[in-house]
């Protein structure tokens, strides 16, 4: 891994978040919502409304304003709500932390579930349970997160009285209940990720436990736990982190549903608030958080990924 | 393309994927004439009654017949599905093809911005564009339709780019062909495979996004029968009548997990060379 590498990488990220600023704030342009009216109320009178604009720079040409947003974003100034006249940054912030989490559960959840299922199915292979894998992961990538929501919800919290259904409860509050409302939102957020994941490690996993090397192991006598954990998981494991790292637009995705269904105050929620209440500081801003935080997470896997295949490449 | 067939067929994946499709078919043809009663008529002593022989999927809390429902909803949501994503498909496919085309800094800049709009995660740009257009099936297809062209135009240019190095190609540009008739006539054609293979999958996407506009009441409207508005009404009943809910449910999962395997058993039949 190269520094001119490195730098390119973050050029790339850079340039990622100009198109998307760009993008984002040209179709909010286009919102049929006076931010004007939206402030002072319908009733307001032409005068006020006018002077109101002209405060807020809305005669400004697009470029112009997209100008001032731009370098007001720069310093850390996302805009004033028009739903709450509160800062907007600050909550988004807030908010993307909640989310984060609900995504590293989602995350530790899929390594607990999908790289076993993956093994499980690649040492089984063509029995029983390599198509109770198979069809696990078809059902992961053909159900809404909206849908395997909702049927967590029947079957686990109404039926079986398991778990909590809805609510957020801060881990600095109380970190039993806290985990306790979280498993089921990051149970959903992990299902499409649970899929791919036990794909790719079934795929790979055949492929390492038909290799030379895996033969040898076996050959000198190594017990077959340690031929499983030494070489073939940690493998298999290598597209994983390739598989999670395309799946996070997903994730951010997902997570805007289950937040909405599962009533988390997370980043996902502050957006579909935001859309419905044509919000549109707090409507770029989230869209912008979310954008950069999948160009962050890509970069950080793509150098991981670097450093792990260097490693073995010089081992 | 009929050996292409001849060879889905011979796939487990192509075959169940085909019957499930013909079973989509049928319903979105025929959906009306099959529905045992009429989708929208309600009947109040039948409200939440359980499935059974008056009503094999049961009713809901409207006395509404689920199973007319969904037929009528299959019409509402896999048309609209399968269009928007092979419409966004072409246009992202003529953009990959014309990115490999002209190559160097062209393709670089184009690839790079394909790249940044795919930041933004797919439910997102269409909920944008659906505030910004209006809510209604429409524009939610519209919505689905731009956020399908990227990724498919990131999938043509790879596939492209070999092209660009067939021979076939560079007589064309030899023979002094403008680079409309080489990109539409020369290059696309050969990379339609991939690309309706990758799009195949993507209708599964279509599927699960519309019905997620819908569930967060961006997408189809009451009273309509489509699947994701259905399930959205029918929450606030799920104590009582589940089924309501899980009809519709097993409705998405059955044609999204149709076109996951018809792609799947596409790729088998069309690169007989990927072998996984």
């Amino acid at each position: 891994m190269s520094s001119a590498w490195l730098l390119r990488r973050l050029l790339t990220v850079v340039y990622t978040l100009l198109v998307v600023s760009i993008l984002v704030f040209g179709l909010t342009q286009i919102l049929p919502a006076d931010a004007a009216v939206s402030l002072l109320g319908e009733n307001a009178t032409p005068a006020a409304l006018a002077s109101l604009r002209q405060k807020l720079g809305l005669n400004d040409p697009v470029w112009l304003q997209y100008w001032h947003w731009l370098s007001a974003l720069l310093q850390g100034d996302f805009g004033t709500s028009m739903r709450t006249s509160q800062p907007v940054g600050p909550a988004m912030f807030t908010a993307l932390g909640r989310s984060l989490m609900l995504g590293g559960a989602a995350l530790v959840l899929t390594l607990i579930i999908g790289v076993p299922l993956g093994m499980w199915a690649a040492l089984r292979r063509g029995t029983m349970a390599d198509l109770f894998a198979g069809l696990v992961s078809y059902l992961g990538v053909s159900l809404p997160e909206f849908v395997t929501a909702t049927l967590l919800l029947i079957v686990v919290a109404d039926r079986l009285q398991l778990l909590p259904a809805t609510g957020y409860v801060a881990p600095s509050e109380d970190l039993g209940e806290s985990v306790r409302h979280l498993i089921l939102p990051a149970l959903t957020v992990s299902v499409i990720m649970v899929a791919h994941v036990s794909r790719m490690v079934r795929s790979e996993t055949i492929d390492v436990l038909n290799s030379d090397y895996v033969r040898a192991a076996r050959l000198k006598g190594l017990p077959s736990r340690t031929v499983l954990l030494r070489h073939v998981l940690r493998n298999a494991l290598l597209p994983t982190i390739t598989i999670v790292a395309l799946d996070v637009g997903y994730v951010l995705g997902g997570i805007i549903v289950v937040e909405e269904i599962f009533a988390i105050p997370g980043i996902g929620r502050q957006l579909i608030v935001a859309i419905t209440s044509r919000d549109l500081p707090s409507i770029q801003a989230g869209a912008v958080i979310m954008a950069a935080t999948y160009a962050v997470v890509n970069t950080v896997a793509d150098i991981a990924y670097a450093l792990i295949d260097r490693r073995i490449r010089y081992e | 393309m009929n050996d292409a067939v001849h060879r889905l067929v011979h796939t487990p994946q192509g075959v169940l994927g085909l019957v499930l499709l013909a079973v989509l078919a049928l319903a979105c043809l025929l959906g009306g004439v099959l529905a045992p009663y009429p989708p929208e008529a309600m009947d109040f002593t039948a409200r939440f009654v359980a499935p059974g022989a008056r009503h094999w999927f049961g009713a809901d809390q409207l006395g509404r017949d689920v199973l007319s429902r969904l037929l009528m909803g299959a019409r509402a949501t896999v048309p609209l599905a399968v269009l928007a994503t092979f419409a966004g498909a072409t246009v992202g496919a003529c953009i990959g093809t014309l990115s490999a085309y002209l190559g160097g800094r062209w393709d670089e800049a184009i690839t790079r911005t394909i790249d940044a709009v795919m930041a933004i995660p797919h439910l997102l740009l269409a909920l944008i564009l659906v505030s910004t257009l209006g809510k209604g099936s429409a524009n939610a297809a519209l919505a689905i339709g731009i956020s399908v062209a990227p990724s498919l135009a990131r999938v043509t240019r790879s596939v492209a780019l070999a092209a660009r190095q067939q021979d076939y190609v560079k007589a064309a540009i030899a023979r002094g062909e403008g680079g409309a008739w080489i990109v539409l006539r020369e290059m696309l054609p050969n990379v339609a495979a991939p690309v309706i293979i990758e799009a195949t999958i993507r209708v599964a996407f279509a599927v699960m996004l519309f019905a997620t506009l819908s569930f967060l009441g961006l997408g189809a409207q009451p009273p309509a029968s489509e699947w994701g508005l259905m399930i959205s009404e029918a929450r606030r009943y799920m104590h009582q009548a589940p089924w309501v809910l899980v009809a519709p449910a097993l409705a998405i999962a059955m044609t999204a997990i149709c076109f996951n395997l018809l792609g799947d058993g596409l790729r088998d039949a069309l690169n007989p060379r990927d072998e996984r």
